[in-house]
C-alpha cells in the first residue's frame, strides 16, 4: 500500500471541515513554510520534486514559478484551475469536496512563494456544491487567519476569490479562463505572451490546476527529494487516477507516478465490467489518443504514455470493453468538443462542425468509404493549428479511432449498422 | 527594437525585432494570405490562414503573431504551409454560401482571390451548411450584414472597439453557430461605420450605399483627397467610365479611404465617404445669363467675354470675390494673381462653415472645407481676416460693391433680395445649381475636385495632391483655367495654363509653398515650411 499524500484524509468524517483537517496534519505545512523558509527554497525544493502540472500538460509546476519576471512593480495573481471539464476527469471534484483546505494551504504556500497576495479560484458552473464548500472552507480559513492579512504572523497576507464560471469547457484553457475571470467571453489568448508575463489584467499570472496546488503542502513538510522519489525520473509525486467507464470498481485511485495502468484497472478498479474482454484504453481523458487492449502494459507516468503514443493528460482512464462501438465512442468526442469550441479561429470552430457532420452521415447509415480518410483528414487539418489546444483535443482521439479501429468504421459503413450486435452505451 | 535579417523563402530580408514576419513579408511584397490581421487593429490571431514554418519550432506558426529574430528561417510556401494553409481555406468555405455571382462582394473577395491563388482544391464537403439568421439585414445607415458570408476574423469587433470606439459589434455564440451582430437593441451607430465594410475581406459587411450599383471590375480609380473637411483624408474616387446608360450616367459609384499613416492611415469618416452625389447631379454644366426672357445659356467664352466687360465697366474697388476654401490652392492663387493683384479687385474668404460645424479627435474637423488652410497662406491672412458672411451685405453696403463674383457660397434668398436692392449684381461660379446660381446675372460652370488636377493644404499644413477622375461636364472647367480665359478676355497677359504650373508660379512667391514641387508631392503630401 503506498502511502497518499492527497488522498489520505478522503475517508475521514467531515474530512471537509476545518477542524478535521487541522487535527489530521492540516497547515502545519504553512506554518513551516511562513516560519522557517524564505520564498526562494519553497520554489527550489518544488523544483526538486519534480512536481509537474496535473491539468494535462505535465509542465513542471517549479519551472512555470520561475517565470515570472524578478522585478516587476505589478501585482502578481495565482488562478487556480478547478474548471474541472475533460469528460472522465473528476479528481479535482474529490479533493474539493474532501479535503478543500488542502486545496487552501496549497494555494497559501504557493502564493507566498511567488510573491502573490491575491489568488482566484475559477470553478465551473457545474460544480455548484463544491463550489459551496469551497466558499466556506474559504470563511473557515478567513477566520482561523489563515487568509486575509498578517498569516500566522508573517506579515504576509492573502486574499482568495472564489469565481464560479458558467460552464464552458474551453475556460478551463488557462488564457480563456483569465478572459473569463476578466468578465469577457472565454475566448484563448494568443501566446506569447505568455500568462507569467502577462496575465490576468495585464499582470504577471501563475496558473496551476488544483490537483498541482494540493501537492505543495506535502513537498514543503517533507521536502522536493522525498516527493521526487515517489516516483519515476521527471515524474514527481502520486497522481488521482479518475477511473470510469466499464470497471467493477470505478473511482478515483491515488498512486505515485509510473503506477502500472494494469494494475490499476484490475486490482484498483477490481477489473473489467461483466468480465467481458477489454477493447480499449483512453489513459488521460477524453482528449488523448486511445489505446487498444494490447497497448495498456505501460506505467502511468507522463513520459512511458508518451511514449506508447498517448498522453497521461488528467489521468482521466476511461475503459472500454468489448460491447462499446467506436464509431458511437468517436461520435461522442466529436460532439462534446463541437459543442465546446469557442469559434474563435477557423479550424476548430469549422472542423468540428465538419467532423460532426461526417460522423452522423456515417452512423445513419449514409456514410462513405472515402468519409474515414476524410475524418482523418479534418483532423490532421485542425491538428496543432489552432490558438488552443482544443483543437488537438479532437483531432489526436478521432486521428487515433480512426486508425486503430478502422474495421468498425468501415463495418459501419459497408452494413449501414455497427459491428457490434449487443451494445452498450 | 533592433535590426536583424531573417531568411523568407531564400531571400535574405533585413528587418526589426519589433515587426512580425507577416508586416515584414507585406512590406516587402511578400505576400502572405491572411484574414484577420490589419496593420491598423489589435493582432487576433484567428483566421489562421497566415501559417508558415520556422526552422527549429516544430508546429507551423501564425506570421501575424510571430515576432522577427535574427536568422530566423521562414517557408511561406512549401509543401508543408501550403497544405495547411489550403486546408484552413477549405475550413474557413465549407459553411460559406457559394453563390459568388449574386454577392456584391465578388471581384474584391478575399475568398476568391486566395481560393484562386492558394485554395484550387476540390471540395470534399457535401453536408448542409450552417444556416445563419441575418442575411442581408441593415444594422445601420451604411452597413449591410450577411452573417453567413462571415467567417468571424473579428475585424469589424475589433474596429468598433479600436478605432471607433463604440463597441457596437461583438461575436454571439460560440463553435460554428457564432455570428457578428451588434449588441441587442443598438445599432452601428458611428460616424466611422463604413470603414467596417472596407475592412471585412468577405461579403459579409457590404455597404447600403454601392451594393449592386456596379460590379467592382468595372470600376477605374483615382487617387484624390476627401473634400469634405479640414483634416483632408486620402481617398481613391471609385468611378465607372464603361457603363454610361447605368444611373443617368452616373460616374462616381463610391468613395474608399486611401492609406496615409500621417492623416487618416486606413480610414474615412461617413461623412466624407458618402459625400459625392454633388459630383454628377445638379451640375451647373454651362455659362447662363439672366434675360428678359428667363436663363439664356452661353458658350463658355461668350459667358467670360460678358464677364470681363462687366469687370471693365464696374470700378475694381466696387468688385467683390467671395473666395472659396473649396478651391485649390491653384485656383486660390490665380484668383489672387487676376482680382487681387491685376485688376485690385477685393477679395475675401467667408467665415461660413468654417467655425461652426462639429469635430470630433478623431478625423472630423469643424472646418467643413478642405482647403481653408491654403487659401489663407496664399493670401497671407489669419482666421481673423475672414469676412462673418452675416457682415455680407453690410459690407456690400458700405463698400457699395456693384459687382458680387460668389465662388460656390450658398446665398440665402433672403441675401439675394437684399443684394438686388442694393444694386449689386451677382455673378456665380460653382459646380451645382443653386438659387445663387439660378438668381445670379451670370453663372459660371466650375469642375469639381473629381475632375481636376490640383492640392489642398489640410489643417495640419500638409499639401497633398489630387488627381482627376474624369474630364468635367459640359463646360465646367478648373479655376485656373476660367481666370487663364478671362484673363484674355481683359486683355491682360496673364496664362494658368495647368496646375503644375500654376503651383510653380505660387511658390517661388510663398515661403510656405517654396520648398514644394508639384511633381515630387508623393502619394502621401507633403508638409509646407513650418
Amino acid at each position: 500500500m503506498t502511502e497518499k499524500i492527497l488522498s489520505r484524509r478522503f475517508d475521514l468524517k467531515d474530512s471537509h471541515t476545518l477542524k478535521v483537517y487541522e487535527e489530521n496534519g492540516g497547515y502545519i505545512a504553512l506554518r513551516k513554510a511562513l516560519k522557517e523558509m524564505s520564498p526562494a527554497q519553497i520554489l527550489d525544493e518544488v523544483k526538486r520534486s519534480n512536481l509537474r502540472g496535473r491539468g494535462g500538460a505535465g509542465f513542471p509546476a517549479g519551472m512555470k514559478w520561475s517565470f515570472l519576471p524578478k522585478d516587476t512593480d505589478k501585482p502578481v495573481y495565482l488562478c487556480v484551475n478547478a474548471d474541472e471539464s475533460e469528460p472522465g476527469t473528476f479528481k479535482d471534484r474529490f479533493i474539493m469536496e474532501r479535503d478543500p483546505h488542502l486545496l487552501i494551504e496549497g494555494i497559501i504556500i504557493t502564493c507566498y512563494t511567488i510573491r502573490s497576495s491575491q489568488a482566484f479560484i475559477y470553478i465551473r458552473g457545474e460544480y455548484l456544491s463544491q463550489a459551496r464548500l469551497l466558499e466556506q472552507a474559504i470563511q473557515d480559513a478567513y477566520a482561523a487567519k489563515y487568509l486575509g492579512k498578517n498569516i500566522l504572523g508573517s506579515g504576509f497576507d492573502l486574499d482568495l476569490i472564489l469565481y464560479i464560471g458558467a460552464g464552458a469547457y474551453i475556460c478551463g484553457e488557462e488564457t480563456a479562463m483569465l478572459e473569463s475571470l476578466e468578465g469577457k467571453k472565454g475566448y484563448p489568448r494568443l501566446k506569447p505572451p505568455f500568462p507569467a508575463v502577462i496575465g490576468l489584467y495585464n499582470c504577471p499570472t501563475i496558473i496551476n490546476n488544483v490537483e498541482t496546488i494540493a501537492n505543495v503542502p506535502a513537498i514543503v513538510e517533507r521536502g522536493g527529494d522525498w516527493y521526487a522519489g515517489l516516483g519515476p525520473p521527471k515524474n514527481g509525486g502520486t497522481r488521482l487516477f479518475a477511473v470510469s467507464g466499464h470497471v467493477k470498481r470505478p473511482g478515483c485511485y491515488e498512486h505515485p507516478l509510473g503506477y502500472p495502468l494494469k494494475k490499476l484497472l484490475y486490482e484498483d478498479a477490481g477489473g473489467i465490467l461483466d468480465d467481458l474482454p477489454l477493447k480499449a484504453v483512453v489513459p488521460g481523458g477524453s482528449s488523448v489518443p486511445v489505446l487498444k487492449a494490447d497497448e495498456i502494459d505501460i506505467n502511468l507516468d507522463f513520459d512511458s504514455v508518451q511514449a506508447a503514443g498517448s498522453m497521461l493528460g488528467s489521468a482521466a482512464i476511461i475503459v472500454m470493453h468489448e460491447r462499446t462501438c467506436m464509431v458511437k465512442a468517436t461520435e461522442r468526442i466529436i460532439n462534446f468538443y463541437k459543442e465546446e469550441s469557442c469559434g474563435q479561429c477557423s479550424p476548430c470552430r469549422e472542423g468540428t462542425g465538419w467532423l460532426l457532420k461526417i460522423i452522423q452521415r456515417i452512423l445513419r447509415g449514409e456514410g462513405v468509404m472515402e468519409d474515414i480518410d476524410l475524418l482523418y483528414d479534418v483532423s490532421e487539418g485542425i491538428l496543432g493549428n489552432t490558438i488552443c489546444p482544443l483543437g488537438d483535443a479532437v483531432a489526436m482521439p478521432v486521428m487515433s479511432y480512426v486508425t486503430k479501429f478502422r474495421d468498425e468504421f468501415e463495418y459501419f459503413i459497408a452494413h449501414k449498422k455497427s459491428k457490434i450486435e449487443t451494445m452498450v452505451s | 527594437m533592433e535590426k536583424v535579417t531573417i531568411t523568407l523563402n531564400g531571400q535574405q530580408i533585413e528587418t526589426t525585432t519589433d515587426k512580425t514576419v507577416l508586416q515584414t513579408a507585406l512590406d516587402n511584397g511578400i505576400h502572405i494570405p491572411h484574414y484577420c490581421y490589419h496593420p491598423g487593429l489589435s493582432i487576433a490571431g484567428n483566421c489562421r490562414m497566415c501559417l508558415v514554418e520556422i526552422e527549429g519550432i516544430p508546429k507551423l506558426q501564425i506570421s501575424c503573431n510571430t515576432f522577427c529574430r535574427d536568422g530566423m528561417v521562414v517557408h511561406s510556401t512549401n509543401d508543408r504551409v501550403r497544405k495547411a494553409v489550403r486546408q484552413v481555406l477549405e475550413f474557413l468555405l465549407i459553411n460559406h454560401p457559394l453563390d459568388c455571382p449574386v454577392c456584391d462582394q465578388a471581384g474584391e473577395c478575399w475568398l476568391q482571390i486566395y481560393y484562386m491563388t492558394v485554395g484550387q482544391y476540390d471540395s470534399r464537403f457535401t453536408g448542409n451548411k450552417v444556416i445563419k439568421h441575418k442575411k442581408a439585414t441593415p444594422i445601420g445607415k451604411w452597413v449591410m450584414l450577411d452573417q453567413e458570408r462571415c467567417i468571424t476574423c473579428s475585424r469589424c469587433v475589433r474596429f468598433t472597439r479600436e478605432i471607433s470606439k463604440t463597441n457596437e459589434m461583438v461575436i454571439f455564440n460560440r463553435g460554428d453557430h457564432c455570428e457578428i451582430n451588434t449588441y441587442p437593441g443598438r445599432e452601428l451607430e458611428n460616424r466611422y461605420s463604413a470603414n467596417i465594410m472596407d475592412i471585412c475581406p468577405v461579403g459579409a459587411l457590404t455597404c447600403r450605399d454601392f451594393r449592386f450599383k456596379c460590379r467592382v471590375w468595372y470600376l477605374e480609380s483615382a487617387d484624390s483627397i476627401c473634400p469634405s473637411c479640414a483634416r483632408g483624408c486620402n481617398i481613391v474616387i471609385h468611378h465607372n467610365p464603361h457603363r454610361p446608360h447605368k444611373r443617368n450616367g452616373a460616374r462616381v459609384m463610391r468613395l474608399k479611404p486611401r492609406y496615409n499613416p500621417e492623416v487618416n492611415k486606413w480610414w474615412l469618416c461617413d461623412d466624407g465617404r458618402y459625400n459625392y452625389r454633388f459630383i454628377d447631379q445638379g451640375r451647373l454644366r454651362h455659362c447662363s445669363v439672366l434675360s428678359p426672357t428667363g436663363r439664356e445659356q452661353l458658350y463658355l467664352d461668350e459667358g467670360l467675354r460678358r464677364l470681363a466687360e462687366l469687370l471693365r465697366q464696374t470700378p475694381p474697388r466696387q468688385t467683390l470675390l467671395l473666395l472659396s476654401a473649396h478651391s485649390s490652392n491653384e485656383e486660390a492663387f490665380a484668383a489672387r494673381r487676376l482680382f487681387d493683384q491685376s485688376l485690385g479687385c477685393l477679395c475675401k474668404l467667408p467665415d461660413e462653415g468654417v467655425f461652426t460645424g462639429d469635430q470630433d479627435d478623431f478625423l472630423i474637423r469643424e472646418d467643413k472645407h478642405p482647403n481653408t488652410n491654403g487659401v489663407l497662406r496664399i493670401f497671407g491672412w489669419q482666421t481673423s481676416d475672414l469676412l462673418p458672411m452675416a457682415d455680407l451685405l453690410d459690407f456690400v453696403a458700405q463698400k457699395n460693391i456693384k459687382v458680387l463674383l460668389v465662388n460656390r457660397h450658398e446665398l440665402s434668398a433672403d441675401i439675394l433680395g437684399q443684394l438686388d436692392q442694393l444694386e449689386c449684381r451677382l455673378v456665380y461660379l460653382g459646380t451645382n445649381v443653386t438659387p445663387a446660381a439660378e438668381a445670379a446675372y451670370l453663372a459660371v460652370p466650375l469642375a469639381t475636385f473629381a475632375e481636376k488636377e490640383g492640392t489642398f493644404t489640410n489643417c495640419d499644413g500638409r499639401v497633398q495632391k489630387f488627381s482627376p477622375a474624369f474630364l468635367a461636364l459640359g463646360d465646367a472647367a478648373p479655376e485656373w483655367e476660367i481666370y487663364s480665359r478671362l484673363a484674355q478676355h481683359l486683355g491682360l497677359e496673364q496664362a494658368f495654363p495647368s496646375a503644375a504650373e500654376v503651383f510653380e508660379q505660387l511658390r517661388t512667391g510663398n515661403p510656405f509653398f517654396q520648398k514644394l514641387e508639384f511633381h515630387e508631392i508623393g502619394a502621401f503630401g507633403e508638409l509646407g515650411a513650418p
